[in-house]
């Protein structure tokens, strides 16, 4: 009785206030993203105005040093080759990632289920050891080195892992799902009837596609761009196992900074310039496609 | 039109996708059976590295840990995620976009980004670093994930029966747990088995935040992997690789489901 009495009273509670209802069921969500998600952020953005203290601490001292050490040609290369393999990642993975969504969203029904399933499937499997497969095929001693002094195409291995080449592949590999998802979204909503009639009208399948094909799907396009080019520029594993020192991205600078450098304000700076990159691509991704409706299509 | 024109060649770009997406894996495993351990040459069939690895009690340690951390972070993402997909569907009020556009940052954010700013935190409230740490940053990630997902299903579930149950006297909580719960039961334990999944399988913002104590299974693999490549890791990683392909299959049948 004691229960039900209760329930009656908290339920008499929140009809007469129901915001407070909807605070109620929020709050858990709330809570849990607003201090360990939030706030750890605005502690890392303090964290990347103080100066360093020996030892790896920080002094409470207000300093911009930790920004403009990014002058440094040694970081600015570092900051640049992440934009490039990023970019080239995005670029690569549209001319991957289009041709499958086409066919897949022109698959019978039955089929596309099949095959969406199994280009999400990797998406959500590890990220670590889908990289590490690539070291078993591209180090010297791999198997394409093997295959290819096997064939006598080369004579002495070549060097493939810890490459930019290997980056991007990697990166590739890891986010070909990002760009198809989205996608065969768009595609699959396009309208057939408009391309039967650019046909009708003469246009060859080439002008058909860029004409018609892609300006209907740029929600897609962009989607997919926004969803490799973000995870891309701030990648720690691939450039770390497939990339390692002579290629470091920024995730590798960050990683350094909180590992052996002990730099924790730097590496912070580091960070927040990443996390400015990535809100900046955001909004500019909204900006294209056009608001609420594009975020929507992004997930 | 002729649909073989161009339906030709898009199969054969379509299969090479494919078949760049599986056959690293594929490889992976294929070398877990193989007795050399040095050569990519095919030798022997060996169950061998699967022995070494179920009798490395550093592995088995990790194993425990993964499993507590992934079952915890589940239960908990899973009732904060259905709670606040519920919310967000049911009730309108102000700053509800801000909200939504709150729960997407932290699945765009970069991870190493949450990491590093979680480890920040953990040492400035002075916090001892290890698995509970771990589990507070992966509950993080996987409320927006579970979100998301219920949310679909509540999208798709039909209203009138809510609807016909309050009408019929139930109150609002009655209806909630009996009729509300039921019917986004699928979404729900998919999310829940695909949470496990992310948390189970997350290497980078664990990393940051496990201390030196609390070594989870991709930071075992992590650890041997900066040693090279082995067969023991192979074989490791063939085991985690299939099990979330079984989880994420459930999963997908069960987002199928209608009720």
């Amino acid at each position: 009785m004691e229960r039900i009495g209760l329930r009656i009273r908290l339920l008499k509670f929140f009809n007469r206030h129901p915001h407070t209802k909807a605070f109620g069921i929020l709050l858990p969500c709330m809570f849990w993203i607003g201090v360990f998600f939030l706030l750890p952020l605005v502690f890392m953005a303090t964290y990347s105005f103080l100066e360093r203290a020996l030892y790896g601490g920080v002094q409470l001292i207000f300093t911009w040093e930790n920004y403009t050490r990014f002058v440094d040609p040694l970081y600015l290369k570092i900051l640049l080759r992440s934009f490039r393999i990023s970019f080239l990642t995005t670029v690569i993975l549209l001319i991957i990632g289009y041709p499958m969504a086409y066919r897949i969203a022109m698959a019978d029904k039955r089929w596309r289920n099949i095959l969406l399933f199994l280009v999400v499937l990797p998406f959500w499997t590890s990220d670590l050891i889908r990289t590490y497969a690539w070291m078993l095929i591209l180090r010297d001693t791999g198997l394409l080195n093997f295959l290819l002094q096997y064939l006598h195409v080369i004579k002495k291995p070549l060097t493939l892992l810890y490459t930019e080449g290997a980056i991007l592949l990697g990166l590739a590999y890891v986010y070909l799902p990002f760009m198809v998802l989205p996608l065969y979204a768009s595609i699959e909503k396009l309208d057939r009837s408009l391309l039967e009639a650019a046909e009708d009208l003469g246009a060859t399948p080439f002008w058909r596609f860029l004409k018609v094909t892609v300006p209907l799907t740029k929600s897609g396009i962009l989607a997919g761009s926004l969803l490799v080019f973000i995870p891309s520029v701030g990648a720690f594993i691939v450039p770390d196992l497939l990339g390692g020192a002579k290629a470091m991205m920024i995730g590798n600078l960050v990683q350094l900074q909180f590992g052996p450098s002990r730099n924790w304000p730097f590496g912070s700076a580091a960070s927040f310039i990443l996390m400015t990159i990535v809100l900046l691509a955001v909004f500019t991704y909204l900006r294209f496609a056009g608001g609420k409706e594009a975020m929507e299509e992004a997930r | 039109m002729k649909r073989g024109d161009y339906l030709k060649p898009l199969d054969w770009f379509t299969s090479a996708g494919y078949l760049f997406l599986y056959l690293p894996i594929c490889i992976l495993i294929a070398f877990s059976f193989n007795t050399s351990r040095f050569s990519v040459v095919w030798e022997r069939f060996t169950w061998e590295w699967y022995g070494r690895l179920i009798r490395d009690p550093l592995v088995l340690d990790a194993l425990k840990n993964s499993v507590i951390v992934a079952i915890v972070a589940m239960i908990l993402s899973t009732i904060i995620g259905t709670l606040t997909a519920y919310g967000l569907y049911r009730y309108r009020f102000r700053g509800k976009s801000v909200f939504d556009g709150i729960l997407f940052l932290p699945i765009v954010t970069p991870e190493i980004v949450v990491g590093i700013s979680l480890v920040i935190f953990f040492v400035m409230i002075k916090y001892n670093l290890g698995l509970t740490t771990i589990i507070i940053a992966h509950v993080a990630f996987d409320i927006p994930f579970v979100m998301l997902i219920v949310r679909a299903r509540l999208q798709g579930m039909d209203r009138t029966l809510e609807e016909a149950s309050m009408d019929l006297g139930a109150d609002e909580w009655t209806t909630f747990f009996k009729v509300t719960i039921p019917q986004l039961l699928p979404g729900i334990i998919a999310a829940a088995l695909l949470a496990f999944t992310l948390s189970f399988d997350d290497f980078v913002i664990t990393f940051f935040v496990a201390g030196v104590g609390a070594t989870t299974l991709p930071l075992k693999i992590y650890s041997m992997v900066r040693l090279g490549v082995s067969p023991k890791i192979n074989a490791l990683s063939a085991l985690i690789v299939l099990f979330s392909i079984s989880l994420i299959t459930v999963a997908d049948r069960l987002q199928r489901m209608r009720v």
